[in-house]
């Protein structure tokens, strides 16, 4: 028999501060019960029927007793709704972390696909180095799917068709639970997996170990390379140049990432990740304005894991990854 | 509350033919336009879909006590916890309080001889009752593995099942829920009898106005948003599915548009069933009208605009999070205003605690701990990790069980004699009310720590750690299983063993506790004329023998 669990275990840079807030709502909960109940009680035995009482009442109303009880609790709401959307903007902001461990995430019926950038693939597993900061950039296969670890108290839908993203600090080693939130379908509660925080040692030791366990593959290359393969392979290289010179009826691609496009209908988009899947998928979607609509799309030629590989390499032509 | 003019006899002259035996074949019942009669079968309709629903959350409890998914096959699981929902929710909760103690009190506290449109009335239920038929064979037959929220691109492209037929029904049962709204809005502002101004209504009919808005204006866009997925589903037109160039998030917003307003759809009758108990059983006005009416109507107005608060984790822009967080802060305002005042109303009041009561303060205990537990899950932070585990789920069933349906008991038990005439066991009534909170609160308050312990939600199988918490919240299911068939077995027991109920047998104040019980086919043998306040219940006569004991 497992001891009986009473409070999550608290294991990333989120985990205290909402504890804290959890607290301070269980605090403000009591305090409501009490002013209700208590009352409840009291009438209730003092008005039974049958009990003397004095029941002469005046007035069935009372205006300052309806501000009291109206703008009180309005009041006592007021910090609680700040300090959770603080901490909110600071979990989903986008974090531009130096040095920050970016793992890519792919869900799918009914299983986790991680990726770390020096390539290491790992199926429902997570090895993560304690105080890094890690971000994840996850898009799901098929349906929507939710990426939530309880010790973490970071939750984050992993949805077919965009990008989103996560970030945290593990600050406590251990083993956590990977869950998937959001129902996807038959399999839905296998969906789950487990978050391996390790010294930043083990971890680098984990990186290089040849002994891999089942459902997990060895990559000989890292996601940049992949990428790079692919583009070659794809023949991407015969339209797109990746360096500044070169012929001139060929797109560059390098310094892209990060900058600001103007489209050929007008709008102004941020190459950001979003918008190089898109270009690949959809070439027509985000026509850079004085292009020519000939990139034909890539939709069924590559999966979604080829596409973040390929991201990884148009974002280093830009100095945006380190790997 | 109203005057009597010279009608001697009128009480003996109705107990010979009243709305129940005027008629008796099948027909005058399935061809019936009189509010009453449709109440009637609104109620049978509803027990039904409520076993129906009950018996899925039986098994779902049932599987939940291993945390292996030994019992039944994971689809199997995710098809029991659909009907459960949709079953529940579009077919039981919805109508509830509206179509039966609000088609059947309506037109009597408000002094009319029936609703509006009569006609009408008779298609509402026709609408409900085969949405509803339809609904349940398509669920129980082939199955639907969706969940009641029908979330895409899982719906309208991946699941295997009859999805297109589940929403169908749903959707023919939506127009249901806007001709009973409609009707209970053209109802209160034209059938309204002399005398019964505005801030004299009962509170009952306060609430359920606000509802019957909500129905208009909400219940068209779950037609369209579910009418969509059918479409995705069939003509494989991207409308949600990415992969078809559609936005699955837009789903969500489309859904919950409606679908949040619908806890208030759920509640807000609820809340006017509390006040009549609260007043009946107390023994006097309901402390603070105005402020009850009016929070009725700004709950509908806000139920409107906290829909975003189903989608903080789904990448909705953090602005929208914040805003919707806040706007859902304000919902806390009426709902506590109400809780105080139903509280205050037993200031100086004389307590009788009757089942009908019990149910209420059970209501009062329930819904406060589902109200502020809805304040955990509007602090954005804490609902990220909140959000869809089984804290939302204990949550939602306070105020959804704990809130709408105690309302719904109370009331019912409250107006049976008026319905049938005939009363209920009391004791029993007693006993029932207690095994149902007791048994309500072992169920569902360990939801709330396993919710923070990250329990996730619909799942078939779980991790061995959370099972203490899932075998306490099983047991507690059966007691509130046991509550319920206890409930509806002496309920049934009275139609024929009941004692007979006398014209008003709480000595409460309303319309509808001055005509016979049951009441004559045209409600009332007189014109009802209004003169007084709502609630005007008198201050009780001192006994002067007691005061002097007292004193001695």
């Amino acid at each position: 028999m497992n001891p009986i669990p009473v409070w999550p275990d608290q294991a990333s840079n989120f985990a205290q501060e909402v504890d804290l807030l959890y607290i301070l709502l269980i605090g403000i909960s009591a305090f409501f019960s009490l002013i209700v109940f208590v009352p409840i009680i009291i009438m209730v035995s003092k008005y039974r029927m049958g009990t003397k009482a004095n029941r002469k009442l005046v007035h069935h109303h009372n205006l300052k007793l309806e501000l009291a009880w109206t703008l009180i609790p309005m009041m006592m709401g007021v910090p609680v709704f700040l300090w959770a959307a603080k901490l909110f903007v600071d979990m989903y902001q986008p974090m531009e972390a130096k040095n920050a461990l970016e793992i890519s995430v792919i869900g799918k019926q009914w299983m986790w696909q991680l990726q770390h950038p020096t390539g290491q693939r790992e199926n429902n597993e997570l090895h993560v180095p304690l105080g890094r900061v890690v971000k994840l950039t996850m898009i799901s296969q098929d349906v929507i799917h939710s990426f939530y670890v309880p010790a973490f108290r970071i939750k984050k839908d992993v949805i077919p068709g965009s990008y989103h993203s996560q970030w945290f600090i593990p600050t406590k080693e251990g083993k956590y639970h990977l869950f998937c939130a959001e129902y996807c379908g038959t399999d839905h509660s296998k969906m789950i997996g487990t978050v391996f925080v390790m010294k930043p040692e083990d971890y680098e030791k984990w990186l290089k170990n040849e002994q891999w366990g089942i459902g997990n593959l060895r990559r000989a290359e890292t996601m940049k390379e992949a990428g790079e393969r692919l583009f070659t392979e794809l023949g991407c290289n015969s339209c797109h140049t990746v360096s500044g010179g070169g012929r001139t009826d060929k797109v560059p691609l390098a310094g892209v990432f990060g900058t600001e496009r103007l489209l050929s209908d007008g709008r102004r988009v941020l190459a950001d990740e979003e918008y190089v899947r898109t270009s690949i998928y959809e070439p027509d979607q985000m026509r850079v304005a004085g292009h020519n609509p000939i990139m034909p799309s890539f939709k069924g030629r590559v999966d979604e894991q080829q596409v973040l590989e390929l991201i990884t390499y148009i974002k280093s032509l830009s100095g945006g990854s380190k790997q | 509350m109203s005057q009597v003019a010279d009608y001697p006899g009128s009480v003996h002259a109705a107990e010979k033919t009243n709305y129940l035996n005027a008629e008796h074949s099948i027909k005058s019942w399935l061809l019936t336009v009189d509010h009453k009669r449709i109440a009637i079968l609104y109620l049978i309709s509803i027990t039904v879909f409520f076993i129906i629903g009950g018996s899925m959350a039986a098994l779902i409890r049932a599987e939940l006590l291993t945390p292996a998914g030994d019992l039944i096959s994971s689809d199997a699981y995710n098809k029991a916890f659909t009907i459960h929902g949709v079953t529940l929710i579009f077919f039981f909760l919805v109508p509830s309080i509206p179509a039966v103690l609000g088609n059947f009190l309506i037109p009597m506290m408000i002094g009319a001889r029936d609703v509006a449109f009569t006609r009408l009335n008779l298609v509402s239920w026709y609408l409900f009752t085969i949405g509803g038929i339809f609904t349940i064979c398509c669920l129980v037959v082939g199955g639907v593995d969706t969940g009641w929220t029908f979330y895409t691109p899982y719906s309208s492209s991946f699941s295997n099942t009859s999805v297109v037929l589940a929403v169908t029904g749903v959707f023919i049962a939506g127009f249901s829920s806007i001709a009973t709204g409609l009707n209970f809005i053209v109802t209160v502002h034209k059938m309204r009898a002399p005398g019964m101004t505005w801030f004299k209504l009962p509170l009952f009919i306060w609430s359920n106005y606000a509802t019957a808005c909500i129905m208009v204006l909400g219940t068209p866009v779950l037609a369209i948003t579910l009418f969509l997925v059918g479409v995705e589903r069939v003509g494989r037109i991207g409308i949600f599915d990415p992969a078809l160039g559609g936005d699955p998030i837009l789903f969500q917003h489309l859904f919950w548009f409606y679908s949040h307003p619908a806890v208030y759809i759920m509640i807000l009758p609820s809340m006017g069933v509390i006040s009549e108990l609260m007043a009946c059983f107390s023994r006097n006005r309901v402390f603070g009208y105005d402020f009850v009416a009016y929070s009725s109507l700004a709950l509908a107005g806000l139920s409107f605009v906290v829909w975003g608060h189903h989608l903080f984790t789904s990448g909705q822009s953090v602005y929208a999070g914040m805003a919707f967080s806040a706007l859902s802060f304000l919902v806390a305002i009426p709902s506590a205003v109400k809780v105080f005042n139903w509280t205050a109303t037993m200031y100086k009041g004389t307590v009788v605690l009757d089942s009908p009561m019990l149910y209420s303060l059970g209501f009062l205990g329930l819904f406060t701990i589902g109200g502020l537990t809805g304040l955990f899950l509007a602090s954005l932070a804490v609902d990220v990790h909140l959000q869809d585990t089984y804290f939302v789920i204990a949550h939602f069933h306070y105020i959804m069980v704990g809130g709408a349906i105690m309302g719904f008991l109370g009331g019912l038990h409250f107006w049976w004699p008026k319905m049938t005439g005939r009363m209920y066991p009391e004791t029993f009534g007693k006993l029932s009310a207690l095994t149902i909170f007791i048994g309500f609160n072992l169920t569902f308050m360990p939801q709330f720590i396993m919710g923070y312990l990250g329990m996730p939600r619909r799942y078939h199988a779980y991790v061995p750690e959370f099972q203490v918490y899932h075998v306490l919240s099983s047991a507690g299911a059966s007691v509130l299983i046991a509550g319920y068939a206890f409930t509806i077995a002496y309920l049934l027991w009275s139609l024929r063993y009941g004692e007979k109920a006398s014209a008003n047998p709480w000595a409460a104040k309303g319309l509808e506790w001055e005509t016979p019980s049951p009441p004559p086919t045209e409600n009332f043998n007189y014109k009802p004329v209004v003169h007084e306040e709502a609630y005007a219940y008198e201050p009780p006569v001192e006994d002067p023998e007691e005061e002097a004991h007292e004193l001695a």
